[in-house]
């Protein structure tokens, strides 16, 4: 952890008020850390805080050795101190020069006939080549977040931070923008952080995710791991996987592992759960699947579950259905492809037959319900 | 045509002006962005002066700056001339009733700032005065314009408070309006039509720069 802290970026921030933070996170350098939570989550403040321009009650921040947030110790660096690139999510660029001068404004660091040729470098790297001149009204919103990106990287900063950065710009722009960023942050060693509140977004651009809840820092890990074994019902819920039910351990180590309303699940609980524990699983809606009327599955650790089709919706390709399964309170979601809906005569109110992949249950610790009870 | 008027009133509308320029700025900017307490009474009573009538407004400044006052008597005996019905009692009552006009403006331009903005600017690593030069004042300018005019404008047409606290002696504290006031009291109604005319045309000048560099700024953060 030092040496990770003396090498990149490591936060800890703290605060009962205006909002409530209790936030851990740390990032490497050449490491794109996604800040994901719903609205209000506190995933601005975090950054803002980061960037010097808002002031947390107490923590420590420190980027590469250097402490510039510590207020124990009295320490607490101005934004211009900091040396952070920040892309704001409106962009925030100054409306009354061009994209050149916006970006030469972030290099008082450099002798002043050097700033017009780097700045026309780093327009050159976001693919801006030629609108050198023009005012910020005078750019599409793509242009915009490419200017305020090269502005971000003009100070040669040694954190990037992306407040944001997709949300304002229509579908096919942000695609484009994805892969740019992608290949941007293949060619800078510093600590990136993103935030966003969309899962896609930070499972393709970011190498960890840090999943907040009211300023704070539930789970940090891979994007895969915290989507598909989120540490906690709250997690779950936050990462959008409905499937989340309560059992108890029968028994640990992989096999016959959970037992679910009377029904036993195979699945892989690990030593640190007890026989007989209330827990909580998680399946994701791919780890259901459905089985065909003409073709009944025996398998082994595929555990079959009967039930009751609640709600049956053709979203264009897919259809999403819930299924109501005897003994248990929340129905089991399941996603198919709308064809094989048709050809199974998957319709409300008919039984259906699915396998709760062993592989994909997620066995949890037990949250009690209220933590989890907030809207997200 | 009052030469004499006419040039002591171009004076005093450009030394208030001039006065009023850093001033404005500096109130402006701070009730524009800073949340003190009391920042309500602090803007009311910069509002005052809009509708006060003037002569009462003028009253409290002619005993303000009188010979019986501490500030009168103060600058009595620094300078060794009265405050009241002097050129310097002249443009401080100016200052007072041209407050608003200065900083309503200049304030409504600093507002239209956004906070990103300037955040991103001090994340760029620009200095608070590099901020202000480069990016604030630039933003802000059409406003800051559209007040040094309206202030310029209704010092050159100012009758009440002008009368109240310097009276009207030729070539010291007798302005322009003023000077209309005498020459219709005198029935030269002529004169006191060409001097009106001229006031006429500078108010229309204001007017259109006012107006002209509203515009642009309107358009910027459309």
């Amino acid at each position: 952890m030092a040496d990770e802290a003396a090498r990149g970026l490591a936060v800890r921030l703290e605060q009962d008020a205006p909002i409530p933070l209790a936030a851990t996170l740390a990032c490497a350098p050449g490491e794109t850390l996604a800040l994901v939570g719903p609205s209000g989550s506190g995933k601005s403040t975090i950054l803002r805080c980061i960037a010097g321009l808002h002031r947390a009650r107490a923590g420590r921040i420190a980027c590469n050795g250097a402490t510039w947030f510590d207020p124990a110790q009295g320490v607490d660096r101005t934004p211009q101190q900091r040396s952070t690139g920040l892309v704001f999510q409106s962009y925030a660029l100054f409306p009354h020069l061009s994209a050149l001068d916006n970006v030469a404004a972030a290099m008082s660091h450099l002798p002043a006939r050097e700033r017009a040729d780097r700045a026309r470098e780093l327009l050159a790297r976001v693919h801006l080549t030629g609108l050198e001149g023009r005012r910020p009204d005078a750019l599409s919103g793509g242009q915009q977040q490419r200017v305020a990106v090269a502005r971000a990287l003009a100070r040669d900063p040694q954190v990037l931070l992306l407040d944001e950065p997709f949300s304002a710009v229509d579908r096919v722009t942000r695609q484009k923008l994805y892969r740019e960023l992608a290949e941007l942050r293949r060619s800078l060693a510093l600590p990136i952080v993103l935030v966003t509140h969309d899962l896609d977004e930070a499972a393709m651009l970011a190498d960890r995710m840090c999943m907040l809840h009211r300023g704070r820092t539930l789970q940090t890990g891979t994007p895969f791991d915290v989507m598909t074994r989120p540490a906690d019902a709250l997690v779950a819920r936050l990462v959008d996987l409905r499937n989340v039910f309560e059992a108890h351990v029968a028994a640990v180590g992989t096999g016959r592992g959970l037992l679910w309303n009377g029904i036993g699940l195979e699945a892989d609980v690990a030593a640190t759960f007890a026989t007989g524990e209330r827990v909580q699983f998680a399946v994701p809606v791919s780890g259901v699947v459905l089985h065909r009327h003409d073709r009944p599955s025996r398998g082994e650790r595929e555990n079959p579950v009967d039930g009751t089709v609640a709600e049956c919706t053709e979203l264009g390709e897919d259809t999403t259905v819930a299924l109501a399964v005897p003994g248990t309170g929340a129905p089991l979601w399941l996603r198919i492809p709308s064809h094989v809906a048709r050809r199974n005569d998957v319709r409300t109110g008919t039984r259906q037959r699915v396998s709760l992949l062993a592989s994909a249950i997620h066995v949890m610790r037990w949250l009690e319900p209220e933590r989890d009870a907030a809207g997200g | 045509m009052d030469w004499p008027a006419l040039r002591l009133s171009l004076q005093l509308a450009a030394a208030t002006a001039l006065v009023l320029l850093p001033l404005g700025i500096v109130i402006a900017r701070a009730l524009a962005w800073r949340r003190f307490a009391g920042r309500r009474w602090v803007e009311a009573v910069l509002a005052l002066p809009l509708v006060l009538p003037p002569t009462v407004l003028g009253f409290y400044l002619l005993v303000t700056f009188g010979a019986q006052s501490p500030l009168g008597r103060a600058f009595e005996a620094l300078t060794g001339h009265t405050l009241a019905f002097s050129f310097a009692g002249l443009l401080l009552a100016s200052l007072i009733v041209n407050l608003p006009f200065a900083i309503q403006p200049m304030q409504r331009a600093f507002e239209a700032i956004p906070a990103d903005v300037r955040a991103a600017a001090a994340c760029c690593g620009m200095s608070p005065w590099r901020i202000f030069t480069r990016i604030e004042l630039p933003l802000a300018w059409p406003g800051v314009l559209s007040a040094m005019v309206l202030t310029f404008a209704h010092t050159l047409g100012e009758f009440g408070v002008v009368l109240m606290v310097g009276g009207s002696i030729p070539g010291e504290t007798k302005t322009i309006s003023s000077a209309i006031y005498d020459r219709v009291q005198a029935f030269d109604t002529t004169g006191a039509g060409i001097m009106a005319a001229v006031l006429l045309g500078a108010s229309l000048v204001a007017i259109a720069i006012a107006y002209s560099t509203a515009r642009p700024r309107d358009h910027a953060h459309g």
